[in-house]
């Protein structure tokens, strides 16, 4: 890839992490080897990561440990409660 | 297949009945309907309820339903299945989810239905935030197992 092609990784919050949070989203430029857990530190770096966040990658569920890559939506949310 | 979320009431029964006037290729194969309707209610953990927001992950939402379907339809046997969904705000008595299966036989249609609302309520990426009538506000922490023996 071209050095001036910038992408970058879009990062979502949902439910009670959005409000700890207070954001719902953040952008973050993909110039290294990033897993989502690296991520969350990156962009969170005064807040634990929490042992019971779900994780997925273009809306696939992933380890916290996975790779993201250029252009990949990564989000962080709680454990759901739906139905 | 039929995967629809829902910001408005839905009627159930009625849904399904729609749904299945669509289903007129399969008349006289099906010999089993499973229907599992999922309501509101005004209580939880001895509080009382005044209302609910149920936020959801457009996108990944359906593909996880899809995903659940295709997993049922590789364990039994089945014809069709309809899931609604609610999200947004809702009251005590709404309707929150519709499972309904379509199959030749009843084992098919009651065993997949089970598992489809199971695997909705682990994977499905929706949160419950309740308004208790005292004012208080709480986001539900986890599901719990419905398999669990009472």
């Amino acid at each position: 890839m071209p050095w001036f092609i910038n992408m970058s990784i879009k990062v979502l919050y949902f439910a009670s992490l959005k409000e700890t949070i207070g954001r719902s989203a953040d952008q973050l430029q993909a110039e290294e080897s990033f897993t989502p857990r690296k991520i969350w530190q990156r962009l969170n770096p005064d807040l634990a990561m929490p042992d019971t966040i779900l994780t997925a990658v273009n809306m696939e569920y992933v380890s916290p440990d996975s790779e993201v890559k250029d252009g990949d939506e990564l989000a962080f949310f709680p454990p759901v409660t739906g139905g | 297949m039929k995967i629809q979320l829902f910001e408005q009431e839905i009627k159930p029964w009625q849904e399904i009945e729609i749904y299945q006037q669509q289903l007129a290729h399969l008349n006289g194969k099906y010999g089993a309907i499973s229907v599992f309707v999922g309501v509101m209610r005004d209580f939880n953990q001895d509080d009382s309820v005044e209302s609910m927001y149920l936020e959801h992950y457009p996108g990944m939402t359906e593909k996880q339903l899809h995903k659940i379907v295709e997993r049922a339809e590789q364990q039994w046997s089945l014809l069709d299945t309809l899931i609604l969904h609610r999200f947004g705000k809702l009251l005590p008595d709404d309707t929150i989810v519709v499972v309904a299966n379509w199959a030749a036989h009843r084992g098919d249609a009651i065993d997949a239905c089970r598992f489809i609302i199971e695997e909705l309520k682990h994977h499905a990426p929706f949160w419950k935030k309740e308004i208790l009538n005292s004012g208080q506000q709480r986001w539900l922490d986890k599901n719990s197992c419905g398999y669990q023996l009472k």
